[in-house]
């Protein structure tokens, strides 16, 4: 899939200036309350009229302003799972379904007991959108936007809503869409731990244009992007492999291309690859490997880059044989250890202080209890 | 009892709810959705009759009907009938002043509808006129149901209007509420006793319809 979007709108004293272009996959468009997302993906839909500007999907024109073309919304073919799920409050939950397959053309309609069983909702088709728990509510949202058959799915913090528990609860099923529908979608979220679990492709928004386009990691990890991405939440995203558990001490060894990683036990077989969220406030660094240390993560690596050298705190991103980590330090003490680019260190990360709500792969996180703890 | 007055405020009553029942919808949606310049002006026209009194609003529709005037003019060239002192010309009153029982309590529903749930109509395919059938009347149907029995029973209930427009024509414009004062006037006490409890059982009847339907929709979807 290729999708296209150059728009200009005004929306009182807000002006959206937006122009990207994105591949195949999850889409993230991430930023501030406020920044134009769910501007955007209303365009997209047909709910916003733009002033100017041209939105296609494959070569299919939905709105070209400078030719006059506005298509219905109710022609785009794509699939809407709004905020708080806006179910058809009249229908049970397996009319709410079929109403979504009901307009769809019947040649590519997805099939109901498909969707049913990757969503989980099978035990609730008979009942009323009212008698449904936030999280629930969502993944028939999610599954009637499937059964439209769309041509692209929109997904506005479908989250948001949720207390913490519910989210756990969504984001699997929100990964198992990504990758078993091929369906591309579009999500807005301003949520870095589900931006870090799900996105693949990162458009960052900043008061109505885009900052920048590209990979999730590669965005996040930009030093010079955190003003916008989160400065205090920043952190790195790193690939690991379960190699193995330690039963007696219940722990989880990963493995990543910056080394060995021991944090508390996790649900995940050996072997399943997941994404690992260090944030830059838990990391410490040393200038030799330290010795007689609690931290059980001590990573080699060298100085790549360090962010702007004002105010108390300093940013600095480490390369750690092709992995990145990115430590938040005081300016007193990069000066104190003397760091600049290419100067060799040592990584130190508690593993409780590791992000475990951002954890993704095939797995489930500790007890719920363990995440609570995490939560803060 | 004068049953005539009655068939004819009853068939004056269905037939000013089957008028207004297309007419408030449209209408009521409009208003619910649309945003436009000079929105408060239609808004405050629409309820305008409620405070009007009835013989003011009476006077004037029987200026805006009357022989004179060009919509009077116009109806007489086009059937041949005059529009003041007959049924049709009461009906089209009896719409007129019922345009605010019949629009607000239709809007309202149809305000009630989270844009959300309509956005998703349509992303689901549905063309505006499926959405409209599917989703957005079944969700509005209390507020409609209150308008008809609304209209209905002020229909049945409306006297100064029907005096000034219809006048007091005996199976043409003679409604059951004039009848009554008729008979009133005439110390029919019993007759007057009769038609009167007969238009309270009716209008008892038709409250407590409509509040059980719309209790028993709202709780089915709680």
């Amino acid at each position: 899939m290729t999708l296209v979007i150059d728009i200009k709108h005004r929306l009182g004293s807000f002006l959206l200036d937006a122009r990207f272009e994105t591949g195949s996959g999850l889409v993230t468009l991430f930023g501030r309350s406020g920044s134009g997302k769910t501007s955007i993906i209303n365009t997209i839909a047909g709910l916003i009229r733009p002033d100017k500007g041209r939105v296609t999907i494959n070569g299919t024109v939905l709105v070209d302003t400078a030719r006059g073309i506005f298509l219905p919304r109710h022609r785009r073919r794509i699939g809407y799972v709004f905020q708080e799920g806006r179910l058809f409050p009249h229908l049970t939950v397996r009319q709410n379904l079929l109403y979504g397959r009901w307009f769809a053309q019947p040649a590519a309609r997805d099939d109901l007991d498909r969707v049913v069983d990757l969503l989980g909702i099978g035990s609730m088709l008979e009942r009323r959108p009212g008698r449904l728990s936030g999280g629930e509510k969502q993944r028939v949202a999610i599954g009637r936007a499937l059964l439209a058959n769309p041509r692209l799915l929109l997904m506005d913090e479908p989250l948001a809503s949720l207390d913490e528990a519910r989210k756990a609860e969504i984001l699997p099923y929100i990964e198992r869409l990504r990758d078993q529908i091929r369906v591309p979608i579009v999500y807005v979220s301003h949520s870095i731990v589900e931006v870090t679990r799900l996105a693949s492709t990162l458009v960052l928004l900043s008061e109505g244009k885009v900052a920048a386009v590209g990979p999730t990691t590669e965005i996040m990890h930009r030093l010079d992007l955190f003003p916008l991405t989160g400065r205090a939440e920043a952190g790195a995203i790193v690939e690991a492999t379960v190699e193995r558990h330690d039963e007696r001490f219940a722990l989880t060894e990963l493995r990543s291309r910056a080394g060995l990683w021991r944090l508390p036990r996790l649900d995940a077989p050996v072997g399943a690859r997941l994404r690992l969220r260090v944030r830059a406030r838990d990391v410490m660094l040393a200038k030799s490997a330290p010795t007689d240390l609690s931290a059980l993560n001590v990573l080699p690596g060298t100085v790549a880059d360090i962010g702007a050298r004002e105010g108390p705190i300093v940013e600095v991103r480490l390369d750690c044989s092709g992995e990145a980590l990115i430590a938040r330090l005081t300016r007193y003490s990069v000066e104190r250890l003397g760091l600049v680019a290419g100067a060799p260190v040592f990584a130190l990360i508690k593993s409780v202080a590791l992000d475990r709500r951002s954890l993704s792969g095939p797995m489930r996180v500790g007890s719920s209890a363990d995440a609570e703890a995490n939560d803060t | 009892m004068d049953t005539s007055a009655l068939w004819l405020s009853l068939r004056l009553g269905l037939l000013t709810v089957l008028i207004l029942l297309p007419f408030g919808i449209l209408t009521g949606r409009w208003l619910a959705y649309r945003q436009f310049r000079g929105k408060a002006i239609v808004e405050a026209a629409v309820a305008l009759p409620l405070v009007l009194p009835p013989t003011v609003f009476g006077y004037y529709l029987l200026v805006a009907f009357g022989a004179a005037s060009p919509l009077g003019q116009a109806w007489t060239a086009l059937t041949g009938q005059p529009l003041v002192f007959t049924f049709q010309g009461l009906l089209l009153a009896s719409v007129i002043f019922n345009i605010p029982f019949a629009i607000q309590p239709m809007q309202r529903s149809f305000e009630a509808i989270p844009a959300e749930v309509r956005d998703a109509a349509a992303c689901c395919g549905m063309t505006p006129f499926e959405a409209l059938r599917r989703v957005e009347l079944p969700l509005a149907w209390p507020g409609i149901l209150t308008a008809l029995v609304l209209s209905f029973a002020h229909t049945l209930g409306e006297f100064g209007i029907v005096l000034m427009v219809g006048g007091s024509i005996p199976g043409e414009t003679k409604t059951v509420a004039i009848a009554i004062y008729d008979r009133v006037q005439a110390f029919d006490d019993a007759a007057a006793a009769k038609m009167s409890a007969l238009l309270l059982a009716i209008s008892l009847v038709a409250i407590a319809v409509t509040f059980a339907l719309s209790g028993r929709i709202g709780r089915r979807r709680g």
